[in-house]
């Protein structure tokens, strides 16, 4: 009894992943050690690199978005996204705006305790 | 409805079930994202992660495990072929590569812990210590499910069971592979460029 591979899992969607993958790794990797950019710019290149890479696996190799529809692995992909980007950034958000939250004593104390001000 | 449409619907189901247990997962390695963004500068005066990493000892790590994702792929092809030889080969080479993956990082931590840069060094070393810690363990869990497949697919053949659940490890170890995308970045690379 031989069943069809399911969600379009086929040996040149496998190739094609694999190779965009090694190609954005040593892009991103040959980037940071020649140092050819530096700062920021050099650290957006990376996140665009691991964006695509990203993007690829979860298209190639977990066959997202190959689904007929209705599309309910895409809405959970959709809503998981949604989390990560709330709590990721939002913990960014309040971790660095905590300084602008204390008082002004506080800041006395902090600095004291921290550096002997 | 048919047998094969019973199956291909339980399959279906199954599949979904688990996609849903790896998003949240995802939300597991965001939270642990999250701290090791908020802690990565907290050194306590201790040497930050552009001393402490070896490029291109991640990168090594990392190559090894992107092969272990296709070689995976590879294997679940060969399973639905029936190809029972094929499946073992290639699933014994993902098994090797996810093991020299888990020793390289095991022996990393290590080398870190006896230069006393371990867990309690610091508020980054805490936090770089458990996000990836955490991920190495999924990979052990991985390991040992691969293990069992391969006892299961000797013995009991390619039921339609035994082929979901090889489906499911392949989805699992596609997903680590995403999620250790994210550590070598945002970890590794990012750890390495200066300020």
């Amino acid at each position: 009894m031989n069943q069809p591979a399911p969600e379009h899992s086929t040996l040149s969607s496998y190739i094609t992943g694999f190779a965009f993958s090694l190609i954005l790794t040593l892009t991103a990797y040959f980037l940071v050690v020649d140092q050819a950019y530096h700062g920021t710019g050099l650290r957006l290149l990376i996140a665009v690199l691991a964006l695509g890479q990203f993007i690829t696996q979860m298209v190639f190799f977990l066959h997202l978005g190959r689904e007929t529809k209705p599309r309910w692995k895409l809405l959970v992909f959709g809503g998981m996204v949604t989390v990560v980007v709330i709590l990721i950034g939002g913990s960014l958000w309040i971790m660095s705006s905590l300084n602008y939250h204390m008082t002004p004593s506080q800041v006395d104390q902090y600095m004291q305790s921290q550096d002997g001000f | 409805m048919s047998h094969s449409e019973t199956v291909t619907e339980t399959t279906t189901k199954t599949v979904f079930g688990f996609w849903v247990y790896l998003m949240t997962d995802c939300v597991l390695f965001a939270s642990l994202f999250a701290v090791y963004a908020v802690l990565h500068n907290n050194t306590f005066g201790g040497p930050p992660g552009s001393v402490l990493f070896s490029l291109p000892y991640v990168l090594t790590e990392t190559l090894i495990l992107l092969t272990s994702s296709f070689t995976c792929g590879l294997g679940l092809l060969a399973a639905y072929r029936q190809a029972r030889n094929q499946v073992m080969a290639w699933f014994s080479v993902t098994f090797l590569l996810g093991l020299s993956f888990l020793v390289l990082e095991i022996s990393e931590f290590s080398r870190l812990i006896h230069d006393g840069n371990g867990p309690q060094r610091s508020g980054f070393l805490s936090s770089f210590f458990t996000l990836v810690g955490t991920h190495g363990l999924h990979i052990t869990a991985g390991l040992i499910w691969m293990i069992v497949m391969m006892l299961r697919i000797n013995s009991r053949g390619f039921s339609p069971a035994n082929l979901r659940r090889l489906t499911l490890l392949s989805l699992f170890w596609h997903f680590l592979d995403v999620i250790w995308i994210f550590i070598f970045t945002i970890v590794y690379l990012t750890g390495a460029i200066p300020q």
